[in-house]
């Protein structure tokens, strides 16, 4: 191919999945150009996304042929709105962990294998949302589950270890089951192409199986309660930047693809009681996970158990789209909530990072007063902190505003009252830190300065979460090209 | 039976067997085994359905989806293995310890 | 667009950015703090000038950005709002003048202080400009949002415990109305403030639903505007500095939630439709109860915080009962008493903080012959409780003769009684205070005044409290006048009632 075929539009999704790629190759063997390279990609990425996006609102979606193999053989990369929105966010968030990554893993020996296993991560990430069939998903979901792993275990510490070791055991099983699912789907349909897939099909029980499989798989990465276990122990020990990835994209990596699954394959084919199953779980995870972050006695923790909450709205997403007038309504009302979540949750862990990194500890009884002492951490917490509990103006608010409708609409009052509970709770677990971090404290204790580039990419996120609540017609703009849904 | 089915159902089995170590035993080595064991059924899994063709000639996609699964199986198993070593290292014993963090 | 769209968002902005800025400037650059202030105070009086001369002549000031797919931002200049903002814009100036001299002495931060002061203010000015349900909902939570940080200042223990049940009350209160403002969507469309109200036409389908709506609201609003059962959090929060606490009783939270409850059933339902589908008489009922329960509990406080937190717990209602009432002139007397009460009741605090801040008196029983030591004060204190009790010529005179005379010819002849007797308690638990102050011997010895002829306390702590005060007098006395507020509540029901 020449030059002029490489830089083509049609390319991007190729060279979004790449970059990182050689980015990732780069940092292991030259070493000493780790942050310049990382800091390179973090730049440029998004750039592509953005360009991408525009060639997308302009033209519907595109297709693409990696090599120019053919399917079912060759990998075909696809990209309409939904993908490029998860491209986008994405980009924004690791693009501004990066910077945080940076400062935060100066002088210590593991920024050595911190930024290969970083740029693997965004990689495989961005290949998981362009991937147009169901086995190139299971490739992506393994290196994303592997380099996620890796980064967890990161720190040494035995509790880290473990948690990684857990994480491991699960995401593997996840995978298996997941791919036995595809093996059934293929011997079925004779596709592994998505679009295809849409198109054939019959309800039959080889299909409710391949489902059933594929989705114990991907619930159990999405940690929906009660396949959450790992993810506490996982998230609270990581290091910041690695425990803010794994709460806004990771986990939102299997739900995508469940989603995508769903709507697209599996939808009129299963029985609409699973839906309402997954409803209930969600139900539970956001119960649960609210409660457990009430008793939590460290910060990291409460905002792990937090995401476990955050989790079940999500899959609130199934029973909601299901009434029938509100299918539209309830597909943007989730996909609100991942996006503002991703940029929510990374500014809460950034913080929370920010906070360890400053007093050593996160323990939540000892962290009276910081509100004076770290103000922009805090104010970054703070915003985030209303984008998760869903107030007005947040993106936050948007998607339970949309979820509310939804439910309304067709009359399901109950998941009214749930939604509604769950932000009482979250709002009960927030307020339980920030009264410690407003109360007053005379006491000196020593603190590390933090440097400001920690703080502000904290405040640049949580901004982010704000910004969503005001532009939501140009997302669901976004949302909509190339007919997702 | 035919050949494509037992494969088929032999893989089934494996799979079952490697989930049910998986969660029966505690000691880390064995339960990568396990995982390693179910890994190997979906591969039956799927060489059985490359069997389903008309003609003489098998489908090569499942065979191209089982190579790259060994790939990754592979990668996984040495994470895992690498893992379990560090954690006999830093703690003495290669079970993992049943903490709820506190 | 044209200054007539801007003109809205520019009042909110007038505030809103200086707040921004407030919060990140060192705390020992106060020349660039008190100007911000004091600037965005006066641009802000400004603007809202020139929207009350527009607003008369009917120019319309509209607002839009959408903001969801099918639902607008919407701030908007009607003659409520007009009132509302204007109320705000002129006893913010007051406050942020009071607040700087009394947080002389506070060792926490005033950047962050005045920094959510000034947002606290602006999400009040966007209550009183939102121009449908969904952005005065995102407002009202602003409001919660940024008062929290106020009511905890001071960091201590009780502070952590009244702001824990400030968030309790007040965010179980916008769940509340929420949800209400959700399902009126769903079920109707559109949320949008229409003078005269624009749910009339549904009443066949969903009476049923609309009650239950209207329910959900009015208790997510009442949290806010103290209705009883829902007042819990009020006396709880005098632990914030005065400043806060005359700002939130006069202005801010229980105006936005009465401010609340006016749109709702006369932009949202309409007075007429209301009164069919039944809901003004259990809205008026708890307006009476939290009347007489309000003055009740003050008759026992013996901290002067305490005493005029539920004597605010009591006037408010006067609000919702007049909005209760089916007639023209209970509305007049309602909407009047929205700005009369809150010149009142914000003398009253100012003075409460002075007494406290300069002599360290805090409780009603130390207050013997403080009206010798702080002679102004206490006069403005006085002229305060006289338009509370309702003796003419104050203020508060105009609204209870206004809600008397139109619960008569409402048929409700049992309004008159509540008022008498809450003016009776208000007399029993206001003119104690007076005596005690002018006519008795002080127990100990408080320090002397600095000198002669010097102010018995910082300027800026004594002017408020008198501005404030003279304009309760004012407006009684000058009710008749144009651009009075008793003008201007007429004008607003003439609009209201418009055939």
């Amino acid at each position: 191919m020449s030059l002029n075929e490489l830089l083509q539009p049609m390319t991007l999704p190729a060279w979004i999945v790449s970059l990182p790629l050689l980015a990732a190759v780069f940092t292991f063997v030259f070493p000493r150009i780790r942050i310049w390279a990382g800091i390179f990609t973090a730049i440029i990425t998004p750039l592509m996304v953005v360009f991408l996006g525009r060639e997308i609102l302009a033209h519907g979606a595109i297709q693409m042929q990696v090599g120019g193999w053919q399917t079912p053989l060759g990998i075909q990369l696809y990209a309409d709105g939904l993908s490029v929105a998860m491209l986008g966010i994405t980009a924004i968030v690791i693009g501004c962990i990066t910077f945080y990554a940076r400062c935060y893993f100066t002088g210590d020996v593991s920024s050595r294998y911190f930024w290969p296993l970083w740029m693997f991560l965004w990689s495989a990430l961005n290949a998981l949302f362009l991937s147009g069939d169901i086995f190139n998903l299971y490739v992506t979901l393994e290196l994303l589950g592997l380099s996620a792993v890796a980064l967890v275990a990161l720190s040494q510490t035995a509790d880290a270890l473990s948690a990684a070791m857990r994480y491991l055991l699960v995401s593997l099983t996840g995978s298996l089951s997941y791919l036995m699912g595809v093996a059934l789907l293929y011997a079925a349909n004779g596709t592994l192409s998505i679009k295809l897939l849409a198109t054939t099909g019959a309800a039959s029980p080889s299909i409710a199986t391949a489902f059933a499989l594929m989705a114990a798989g991907l619930i159990m990465k999405s940690a929906l309660f009660p396949m959450h276990f790992w993810l506490p122990p996982a998230h609270a020990n990581a290091p910041a930047p690695v425990s803010a990835v794994l709460s806004a994209l990771v986990v939102k990596a299997s739900f995508y693809i469940l989603m995508r699954l769903w709507l697209v394959i599996f939808e009129p084919f299963i029985n609409p009681s699973t839906a309402q199953l997954m409803g209930v779980l969600g139900a539970g995870a956001i119960i649960w996970g609210s409660v457990q972050a009430l008793v939590a006695e460290r910060l990291k923790l409460l905002v792990a158990y937090s995401t476990v909450a955050q989790i079940g709205y999500l899959f609130l997403i199934f029973p909601l789209s299901s009434i029938t007038q509100s299918n539209h309504t309830a597909w943007q009302g989730g996909f609100y909530f991942v996006l503002s979540h991703a940029c929510a949750k990374s500014a809460v862990f950034l913080a929370a990072g920010s906070v360890i990194y400053s007093f050593g500890h996160d323990r939540i009884k000892e962290l009276h007063g910081i509100v004076r002492r770290m103000p922009v951490s805090m104010f970054a917490f703070a915003l985030a902190s209303v984008s998760l509990i869903g107030l007005p103006p947040s993106g936050g608010f948007i998607a339970k505003w949309l979820y509310l409708n939804a439910a309304l609409t067709g009359g399901h009052w109950w998941w009214c009252v749930l939604i509604i509970i769950g932000s009482l709770l979250a709002t009960a677990y927030v307020f339980r830190f920030f009264s410690r971090a407003f109360s007053y404290s005379p006491e000196v204790v020593e603190e590390r300065p933090v440097p400001w580039i920690m703080e502000w990419t904290a405040l640049g996120l949580a901004l982010c979460a704000l910004i969503l609540g005001f532009i939501a017609p140009a997302v669901t703009t976004l949302l909509d090209a190339g007919n997702p849904f | 039976m035919t050949i494509s089915l037992l494969y088929a159902l032999v893989g089934v089995v494996l799979l079952g067997i490697g989930l049910y170590s998986l969660i029966i035993y505690s000691h880390l080595v064995k339960k990568i085994l396990a995982l390693n064991v179910a890994g190997s059924g979906v591969f039956l899994f799927l060489v059985a359905t490359a069997n389903q063709t008309s003609g003489p000639v098998p489908d090569p996609v499942p065979h191209a989806m089982v190579l790259t699964g060994i790939v990754v199986a592979v990668s996984a198993t040495a994470l895992a293995l690498a893992l379990a070593c560090r954690i006999h290292q830093v703690t003495g014993t290669a079970r993992l310890t049943e903490n709820e963090p506190e | 667009m044209t200054f007539d769209n801007w003109l809205p968002l520019l009042i909110l902005l007038t505030s809103l950015l200086p707040g921004i800025v407030i919060f990140v400037l060192p705390e020992e650059r106060v020349r660039w703090r008190t100007t911000l202030n004091m600037g965005g105070a006066i641009l802000k009086l400004g603007l809202i000038g020139i929207m009350i001369w527009g607003v008369r002549h009917e120019h319309v000031y509209d607002f839009r950005m959408p903001i969801l797919p099918n639902i607008e931002l919407v701030l908007n200049a009607d003659a409520m709002s007009v009132m509302m903002t204007a109320l705000s814009g002129v006893l913010w100036f007051l406050t942020t003048l009071y607040a700087i001299a009394y947080l002389e002495t506070s060792p926490q931060s005033r950047s962050r202080f005045f920094g959510f002061f000034s947002l606290c203010v602006s999400s009040t000015v966007g209550i009183a400009l939102a121009g449908n349900l969904i952005t005065f909902i995102m407002f009202y939570e602003m409001l919660t949002l940024t008062t929290y940080p106020l009511v905890v200042f001071r960091g201590t223990p009780e502070s952590m415990r009244a702001g824990r049940i400030y968030i309790a009350y007040t965010f179980g209160g916008g769940a509340a109305f929420l949800i209400g403002v959700a399902w009126l969507k769903a079920l109707v469309g559109s949320v949008a403030f229409t003078e005269g109200g624009m749910l009339a036409p549904y009443v066949g389908a969903y009476a049923t639903q609309l009650r239950f709506i209207f329910f959900l609201m009015i208790s997510g609003l009442g949290v806010k505007a103290a209705l009883v059962p829902l007042h819990g959090w009020l006396p709880k929060a005098m632990v914030a500095p005065a400043p806060v606490s005359a700002l939130l009783h006069a202005v801010a939270v229980v105006k936005a939630g009465a401010f609340g409850i006016v749109r709702v059933v006369y932009d949202v339902y309409g007075i007429e439709f209301s009164g069919e589908l039944g809901l003004l008489q259990p809205l008026t009922a708890a307006a009476a109860f939290t009347i007489i329960y309000g003055s009740v509990r003050a008759l026992f406080q013996d901290e002067l915080k305490k005493r005029l937190a539920f004597s605010t717990v009591s006037q408010v209602s006067y609000i919702a009962l007049g909005v209760g009432i089916l007639g023209p002139i209970a509305t007049i007397g309602g909407i009047v008493h929205l700005v009369n009460q809150g010149l009142m009741k914000i003398t009253l605090f100012f003075c409460a903080g002075n007494f406290a801040e300069t002599l360290g008196v805090h409780h009603i029983s130390h207050m013997n012959g403080i009206g010798r030591r702080m002679p102004w004060t206490m006069a403005a204190f006085t002229l305060g409780s006289l338009g509370m009790i309702g003796v003419p010529p104050m203020a508060g005179f105009i609204s209870k003769w206004y809600l008397g005379t139109g619960g008569l010819t409402a048929g409700k002849p049992w309004v008159i009684a509540i008022l008498v007797a809450s003016s009776l308690l208000n007399a029993a638990y206001f003119l104690p205070i007076i005596y005690r102050a002018w006519f008795r011997e002080p127990a100990g010895s408080w320090s002397a005044r600095p000198s002669i002829g010097a102010l018995e306390t910082h300027w800026m702590l004594l002017f408020p409290p008198l501005i404030t005060a003279l304009l309760a007098l004012l407006a009684g006395l000058l009710a008749d006048a144009p651009f009075s507020p008793l003008e201007w509540a007429r004008l607003i029901t003439a609009r209201e009632y418009r055939p």
